[in-house]
């Protein structure tokens, strides 16, 4: 997540990203050990189940980062810049908030756009110059 | 370094639980205790036993979830969280006790783990203010005198790590009760549940089980955040006027 999702992003890094998290889940399921058992008090289980979250938050993040081909905000995808370098925004086609609906582990999630509506003070492109 | 550690273990409530011997090598002086208790589970964990529970969470020193009796003191031998107490306070060679909060009122879950709901109880009992303020106030609407101020922010400094009545000869949690209480009685937002929280709350932590203050001072020099042991004279200044003033109405 680092190095292919962090504060600037590329199409080409992110499908990386996209490509290597199921096989640390595979990697994970097939050489996990959790000392104890589930009917106990058992910290190395709350453990793994938050690793387990983390794996699919990640995977949303990076599904996210390239689905949203602009940059804005703390999103930088270092295809979308200004020549000064500033975030270009692309907001005729990205002004909505993505929620995602969640199918199943490993399975494409379901997009709702929901419209970000500006009444008084509307997005602009950021410059210094 | 290289330790022995004599760590309490307990696998649940109704077990009796006893102290396990282990040896630590390659412990680094600038690693955190709980570094060093991490450092033993990853060997646990290889050898196929049971790691060690202990509570944390944010390893800063503000949470108040790590809750150690290290060799006899609660938090160790600095006057700080178990989770900023570092190994170079302890030397290469040293045998270490590790043993978890000790009061009836905070039961073992599990080894280093006890159940601290009890503070939650007791904040529940009136460790709140419920006015209705709307959306937040301008800061300067209510005036506070600069060492009500002062007063009330050296109470709210309590992370409500239990340190307190680890500490105490009998298991009291008068230093916790009072930081609360006086934390918001010396505020005017804190004014219109004056009474009633100092008795609520002092109502709950005699109901949790907790003991009686006998001004050991043990709370206060085992406070990580240095809650002055004058505090709880505060809390039972407060009851006292609390009390006749509910008599008279």
């Amino acid at each position: 997540m680092w190095e292919f999702c962090g504060m600037a992003r590329t199409d080409s890094g992110l499908r990386k990203a996209l490509g290597r998290i199921p096989q640390i889940r595979e990697e994970f399921w097939r050489r996990i050990k959790v000392p104890g058992t589930g009917e106990e008090f058992n910290q190395s289980l709350e453990k793994a189940n938050r690793v387990v979250d983390y794996l699919e938050l990640a995977e949303l993040m990076c599904l996210d980062a390239l689905h949203r081909a602009e940059s804005c905000g703390g999103h930088f995808r270092e295809e979308s810049q200004t020549p000064e370098g500033e975030a270009a925004r692309r907001d005729e086609e990205f002004a909505y908030a993505a929620a995602w609906e969640f199918t199943g582990t490993g399975e494409a999630p379901v997009l709702h756009r929901e419209d970000l509506v500006f009444e008084y003070v509307h997005p602009t492109q950021r410059s210094y110059a | 370094m290289k330790l022995t550690l004599r760590v309490w273990r307990q696998k649940n409530a109704d077990d009796d639980g006893a102290m396990s011997t282990y040896e630590v090598d390659g412990i680094s002086p600038d690693m955190s205790f709980l570094e060093m208790l991490d450092t033993l589970n990853e060997e646990l964990i290889l050898r196929g036993e049971d790691p060690v529970a202990f509570d944390h969470d944010c390893r800063e020193g503000i949470c108040g979830a790590c809750s150690l009796v290290i060799n006899g003191d609660a938090h160790g031998p600095e006057r700080t969280t178990t989770c900023q107490l570092h190994m170079r306070s302890f030397r290469d060679g040293d045998r270490i006790d590790i043993e978890p909060w000790r009061a009836s009122a905070f039961p073992v879950i599990k080894d280093l783990v006890v159940d601290r709901s009890a503070f939650d109880r007791i904040i529940q009992a009136g460790g709140y203010i419920t006015a209705p303020t709307g959306s937040a106030p301008e800061a300067h609407a209510t005036a506070v005198p600069k060492p009500d101020a002062d007063l009330a922010f050296e109470h709210a400094e309590c992370i409500g790590c239990g340190a307190c009545v680890a500490a105490c000869p009998n298991g009291a949690a008068m230093l916790f009760t009072s930081a609360k209480i006086n934390h918001l009685n010396v505020l005017p937002q804190g004014a219109p549940e004056r009474e009633t929280r100092v008795l609520d709350m002092v109502a709950q932590m005699d109901e949790e089980g907790f003991g009686g203050c006998t001004l050991a001072g043990e709370c206060a020099t085992a406070c990580p955040k240095g809650i002055p042991l004058v505090s709880i004279t505060g809390m039972n200044k407060e009851w006292l006027r609390a009390t006749r003033k509910v008599a008279k109405h």
